[in-house]
């Protein structure tokens, strides 16, 4: 309902414009068109900074990986900057699996509370839950972080054993901070499934929670898949808050009270000290992130082209 | 038909509970750092320099870098991002290309970590450009950071501007500039502010990124050309290296808090918005 809205807003906007540049033309014309000039410029920095992004990662990065071989570097598991072997194959599996361990808990949790958001709780408390919620989105890593540092790791020390500092402490604080974002991006486009559906299925005979898991969640699915996507891209890019509660050591773990390192944590954890060969690796580092992300956020734009209801347009 | 009613019943309660879990991972984690943060919260906490790597003093050095890192920012990416928007939504036709490609690469940009941010603003800030760690390569950092969350709130807000406004001003004869200008721009600004305050929080939490770009200096910054440390990053280092818990605790409070405010003032100008939309 609100994209029909807008689209007219859009073709409505367009005649105005047409009509605005031909009633344009005369003496403030050339003032008109270098404000113009400077407003594109503004639009195409993004352009430019992106691209200096990739240029410059892949340029510090690359070289590096082509050495030692994108296959060596991925998945050989020493990583001994003292002697020249880098390879981030246990960091690349421990951001792999506290990404799905956080995953595992935080997507059944937040899908349920975007439903009960948008369905099920009385309109008020579910704006007081959505202030909260943005809230919650708005603590910074380093604070989340702390709290796990200070109340997770200590708990899983004296009821689980090991030093606390592990998978599971980060696979909890990481769940947490990736709880807003599933839960807003579904939220959103479980209200954007028409309500006809609904009224329809309740016509037929069936209860809200049939009608909820049979019509809405089912129509409300890419929305849904994206805000998992998103998640996702969210809780491996995430850095303070896992280098504080996992304790940071290069193995992949043998249980989920061991240590990890994910990629984050090995390039803000040596990223001060490094130089040369070390460096490079570090943003080799980077690189594999970058590429992973990119990756993820194309899905999401070719899922929001081919889905009806994507839930962000 | 009972036993669906029933089975109906009992989930609803699991919806329930899951609506109660957020609100209670929420209030345990705010509550918990105000209440052990309060009591190291004092005027000389706040006013006076760390000593000792923090250790002793107070935070007063990262409260002043904090704030130099996020106006600076903000100078910078609140015009060149409203500008971007206006051009957007205004100015280019939505099926051009470039328009695309520019939405296209904003969403790209919001969803890049931060640490991404750190490393490019380390090779081509702080070495390439020779800036060093320093309160201007954090800002061009910082701003880049929040460049997205600013157009788009602008962007969505230009968008609820009335048609006829454009129309009236259009017909009584001014330039498309001026009607941006007088007409678009303040309908708009409730909007554009709460852009301004969401990335005010971006700014206050950020730590990866400025680790790598602004430095963790503890003196006091006075040029932008200084290094110097955030609130968010003293906590880290405090924590991480267990120089002092207590103000560690006291530091989490200040940051909490403003981000509290911070939410409060853009829930309370988002519904300022909506208001003045009816």
């Amino acid at each position: 309902m609100q994209s029909t809205t807008r689209l007219q807003i859009n073709t409505r906007k367009n005649n105005t414009i047409r009509f605005a540049q031909n009633s344009g033309r005369g003496r403030r014309h050339k003032g008109e068109k270098l404000i113009e000039i400077v407003l594109l410029l503004c639009a195409a920095l993004f352009i430019l900074v992106i691209f200096l992004i990739t240029i410059f990662i892949f340029a510090k990065g690359l070289p590096l990986l082509i050495k030692i071989g994108p296959g060596n570097f991925l998945f050989e598991t020493e990583w001994s900057p003292t002697r020249g072997v880098f390879g981030i194959g246990s960091m690349f599996m421990g951001s792999i699996m506290i990404t799905l361990g956080s995953m595992l808990w935080a997507v059944p949790l937040g899908l349920s509370t975007a439903v009960f958001m948008a369905e099920i709780a009385p309109a008020r408390i579910g704006q007081v839950l959505g202030n909260l919620i943005n809230l919650l989105a708005g603590i910074p890593s380093v604070v989340y972080g702390f709290i796990g540092l200070i109340v997770v790791v200590p708990f899983i020390r004296d009821y689980f054993g090991g030093n606390g500092l592990s998978l599971l402490a980060g696979i909890i604080i990481l769940g947490i901070m990736i709880l807003p974002t599933i839960i807003n991006v579904s939220r959103d486009s479980i209200l954007a499934v028409p309500n006809e559906y609904k009224e329809g299925s309740l016509a037929m005979g069936a209860t809200h929670y049939q009608t909820i898991a049979r019509v809405i969640v089912p129509a409300a699915r890419s929305g849904i898949i994206t805000a998992i996507v998103l998640g996702m891209g969210r809780a491996i890019g995430e850095t303070m808050a896992v280098v504080m509660v996992t304790g940071n050591s290069a193995i992949i773990p043998g249980s989920v009270l061991e240590p990890v390192r994910t990629m984050t944590s090995n390039i803000v954890l040596e990223m001060g000290y490094a130089s040369g060969d070390h460096q490079t690796a570090l943003f080799a580092t980077g690189m594999v992130l970058f590429i992973f992300i990119v990756c993820l956020n194309l899905m999401i734009n070719l899922m929001a082209r081919g889905g009806i209801n994507s839930g962000r347009s | 038909m009972g036993a669906a009613k029933m089975k109906d019943k009992l989930i609803y309660a699991l919806f329930w509970l899951s609506g109660l879990i957020i609100v209670a991972i929420l209030l345990s984690i705010v509550g918990y750092v105000l209440i052990k943060g309060f009591s190291v919260i004092s005027l000389d906490f706040l006013l006076q320099s760390p000593r000792k790597a923090g250790a002793e003093g107070g935070i007063f050095t990262t409260v002043i870098g904090t704030l130099y890192l996020t106006l600076l920012a903000l100078l910078m990416a609140v015009p060149i991002g409203t500008g971007a928007a206006i051009y957007l939504q205004e100015y280019a036709s939505d099926q051009s290309r470039f328009a695309r490609m520019v939405n296209l690469t904003a969403e790209t940009l919001a969803g890049i970590p931060s640490i991404i941010f750190g490393l490019f603003g380390f090779v081509f800030l702080v070495i390439l450009l020779n800036l060093g760690w320093s309160i201007l390569s954090g800002g061009i950092t910082l701003a880049i950071m929040i460049l997205p969350t600013i157009t788009r709130t602008a962007q969505e807000a230009i968008l609820t501007v009335p048609v006829e406004y454009r129309e009236n001003s259009l017909a009584l004869g001014a330039s498309k500039w001026q009607t941006t200008q007088k007409v678009i721009l303040p309908f708009a600004l409730p909007g554009i502010i709460t852009g301004v305050i969401l990335s005010i929080g971006r700014a206050i939490g950020e730590t990866a990124a400025l680790i790598l770009t602004a430095g963790s200096s503890l003196g006091m910054p006075l040029s932008v050309f200084d290094p110097t440390r955030t609130m968010s990053v003293h906590l880290y280092l405090l924590a991480m290296e267990g120089i002092s818990l207590e103000r560690a605790f006291g530091t989490a409070f200040l940051v909490i808090v403003l981000i509290v405010i911070i939410n409060f003032l853009a829930n309370l100008s988002m519904r300022r918005f909506s208001q003045a939309m009816h």
